[in-house]
């Protein structure tokens, strides 16, 4: 007992003396590099000749940083990190207990959080003050949902690479946007409408690519996504191409209350109540999550028929499949179909929520975002995606909100335009920390004893 | 389990034909695949498609299961109702699904990212799609479907136990051992309902223990659903114990065709195997009946 505590103390000495013997180094190492780096610099004075700038302080700042950083590193969180991982393999079955109730209800407290977020926010900020919350962050991060939950019909279960998904999205905003001006329909004839529309896009997209797999079906995908968006900008006389449909109606509810401010059916005017966007906005709110909500419903009830079942089976083995009997054309088509149906509808959506459609909202940019979603969620994981979503349109509208940025950068500083780098960065880092998605594991659809959730490492990704 | 080696080329001659293969040849290129080739399994038997790696005999396999076209030739499969098909013209999962031949792969091809049981559930697909109304009505949850998905659980259910495969049902198929994972195979194309089994290479890489059972999954299918075997096999232990007809291929052709005994002791057999050269056959019958005759 006696020698293990010596070992032990003596293991305590040796390891800060490690830490130090490496904090040197570092530092040397950190010195060498930033010597020239940073140490010097070239620059003009005012008779235009080049003279040698010495920034020692600077160095020295750059040399302890990288001195001290590698000390706290060897001393402290590699030790840290080392002991985590020892205990958290000791104490597997016990963490599972404790972390089930959260697990369990999570489905039920996130949509419970949900349906109250809008009221919390009108609470907590006012009427005014909620729609960004509402706005920006609710309806923006719900859009993105269901578009990735619609592209995971495709991507996570088919299997199947689709990199031209926001054409079905496109379809969507415009079948609502020319119908509703120029036939004056109204958003709920619409809305089914337009998702048909996208799924007769979606089969008409179909067939020509069912003979590729992988990466030439991902080319294929992605040629339709550009053919969709420049037929919106060239065909002026029904899009007004580049200029876009504006002034599109508003969404009712049901028909019995409308958001027009003229209208005697005003929502406001009917109730008694103070004049305010924030209505409209909330009344959006709800809307999306009833069509995300429905795409989640539809997506677990799909995997539990025949159907989702094929398209999983497709994911893993085609070959296999049609020695089973299983019509994979078919198969495939009903997977495109559906997954733009889902986009046409949220299309629509964005149509009723923008009141403007151009082009500019459908670039390729909005399918690798999506399909980077699904990717990072974890393909085929509703949960994982959702996630996804929160963490990366809200993540970037959040960093619009961080001014206090501007006071350690400087007044110019925007940090909205580092959103593209911090959204490469994010997914680089979740990518090699959980290189299958938040959510790896797959549930399956049927279970004799229990539900025994499959190890991603099993799953395979598809090859179109 | 010896009884199905006892079966003589009398009783098999009457016995009704389920797969007719009459002159099929596949050409590859300028590679001559399989060179009219033509044999006839019959209903109730189980029936092995045997010769030297690269005789053609995947070739065939595909062929009869519509993976390739065949250049030549015509394939027939008469159903127990006396339905025939010619599996040259159907599309491959139309063969499984209307003709009933159903398939496993040399490299197992299972889906390894589903439980056993949804690998099984999956088989089921055009029984189940028919059920749920193509999916519109399974949709809107009419009891139809409920009731078939219960029946397609107990089908399931009865193949795992035929495989002795229903402790695992639960876990990802990926993650069974490989004379499990062969087993599964073959309740999975079981699952499908077939009338002919077409079993690539069931035995490879299987202990002696493993092929034991393999044989016995194979003998209990054959008893009990009344459902005829077609099988490529290298394991002279499985294919001698029990298959009742055996075809031999060479090179694309046939060069020997009836029951084990008499394939056995076919020269032309034991020339392919040993690999020897065409006017030496004279010498190895030859040798074949002294070594017979010391034997006795």
């Amino acid at each position: 007992m006696a020698n293990m505590t010596n070992k032990r103390e003596s293991a305590g000495g040796d390891l800060t003396a490690r830490a130090l013997r490496e904090a040197m180094f570092a530092g040397l190492i950190s010195l060498g590099l930033f010597f020239l780096f940073v140490g010097l610099k070239t620059d003009q004075n005012i008779l235009n000749e080049l003279v040698l700038v010495q920034r020692w302080g600077l160095l020295a700042i750059f040399v302890i940083v990288a001195a001290v950083g590698r000390f706290l590193m060897v001393a402290y969180v590699q030790p840290w990190s080392a002991s985590r991982k020892a205990a958290k393999a000791e104490a597997v079955g016990i963490a599972e207990d404790r972390e089930s109730f959260f697990k369990r209800n999570f489905t039920v407290i996130a949509l419970i959080g949900l349906v109250l977020y809008p009221v919390l926010a009108v609470v907590l900020f006012g009427a005014q003050g909620s729609l960004k919350w509402v706005d920006n962050f609710g309806i923006q991060i719900l859009i993105y949902v269901m578009l990735a939950w619609g592209l995971n019909i495709v991507v996570g279960l088919a299997g199947l690479l689709d990199l031209g998904y926001v054409a079905f999205y496109a379809v969507g905003a415009y079948s609502y946007a020319l119908l509703s001006s120029y036939l004056g329909l109204s958003f709920w004839v619409l809305l089914p409408i337009a998702g048909l529309l996208a799924a007769v896009w979606g089969t008409v997209l179909g067939f020509p690519v069912l003979r590729l797999r992988g990466d030439y079906l991902a080319i294929v995908t992605l040629a339709f996504g550009e053919i969709i968006r420049l037929v919106l900008i060239n065909w002026t006389e029904v899009t007004k191409g580049t200029f876009g449909v504006s002034g599109i109606a508003k969404a009712s509810i049901f028909g019995i209350w409308s958001f027009d401010v003229s209208a005697p059916n005003n929502f406001a005017k009917a109730f008694g109540l103070p004049m305010s966007s924030a209505y409209y906005k909330i009344f959006l709110f709800y809307l999306i999550l009833a069509l995300a909500g429905l795409t989640a419903y539809v997506t677990i009830r799909l995997r539990r028929m025949p159907i989702g079942r094929a398209w999983e089976a497709l994911r893993e083995d085609e070959i296999a499949c049609r020695s089973l009997g299983i019509n994979t054309v078919t198969t495939k088509l009903t997977a495109f179909a559906t997954g733009a149906m889902f986009g046409g509808f949220a299309g629509s959506f964005f149509a009723v929520r923008q009141g403007f459609v151009s082009p500019e909202s459908f670039v390729f940019l909005e399918s690798a975002v999506i399909l980077a979603i699904v990717v990072l969620g974890g393909m085929g994981s509703l949960t994982g995606i959702a996630i996804a979503a929160v963490v990366m349109i809200g993540g970037t509208e959040i960093l619009r909100e961080l001014d206090f940025l501007k006071a350690v950068f400087g007044p110019d500083f925007t940090p909205e335009l580092y959103r593209m780098l911090i959204f490469g960065l994010a997914m680089v880092v979740v990518m090699v920390w959980k290189p299958r998605g938040f959510v790896g594991s797959r549930e399956p659809t049927a279970f004799l004893k229990e539900r025994k959730n499959v190890s991603g490492s099993f799953t395979k990704e598809g090859h179109g | 389990m010896a009884s199905a080696t006892t079966t003589t080329a009398a009783t098999t001659m009457t016995k009704d034909v389920i797969l007719k293969v009459e002159h099929l040849s596949m050409r590859f290129g300028g590679l001559m695949a399989i060179n009219d080739f033509s044999f006839e399994a019959y209903r109730g038997d189980i029936t092995a498609l045997i010769g030297p790696n690269g005789a053609g005999k995947t070739t065939v396999f595909n062929c009869i299961t519509g993976f390739y076209k065949p250049t030549m030739g015509m394939i027939t499969m008469r159903q127990k109702a006396g339905k025939e098909y010619l599996l040259e013209r159907l599309p491959d999962f139309e063969i499984t699904k209307q003709a009933k031949v159903a398939r496993t792969f040399q490299n197992i091809r299972l889906f390894s990212g589903l439980t056993v049981l949804e690998n099984l559930l999956v088989a089921q697909h055009n029984t189940l799609m028919r059920a749920s109304g193509y999916t519109v009505l399974g949709l809107l949850g009419f009891p139809a479907y409920k009731q078939a998905s219960k029946q397609s659980i107990e089908i399931a259910k009865h193949w795992l136990e035929r495989a002795s495969l229903i402790d695992r049902a639960d876990d990802p198929a990926g993650d069974l051992p490989y004379g499990a994972q062969r087993r599964l195979e073959i309740a999975r194309a079981m699952c499908t309902g077939p009338e002919l089994l077409c079993l690539d290479e069931p035995a490879a890489g299987l202990n002696p223990r493993e092929s034991l059972a393999l044989n016995d999954l194979l003998q209990g299918v054959r008893r009990d659903t009344g459902a005829s075997i077609l099988l490529i096999e290298h394991d002279m232990s499985v294919v001698m114990e029990i298959s009742d007809h055996v075809v031999v291929l060479e090179y694309g052709q046939k060069i020997s065709d009836g029951n084990p005994e008499f394939v056995k002791n076919d020269p032309k057999v034991i020339a392919a195997y040993l690999g020897v050269e065409d006017d030496e056959v004279e010498d190895v019958i030859a040798e074949v009946e002294g070594e017979e005759g010391g034997l006795k």
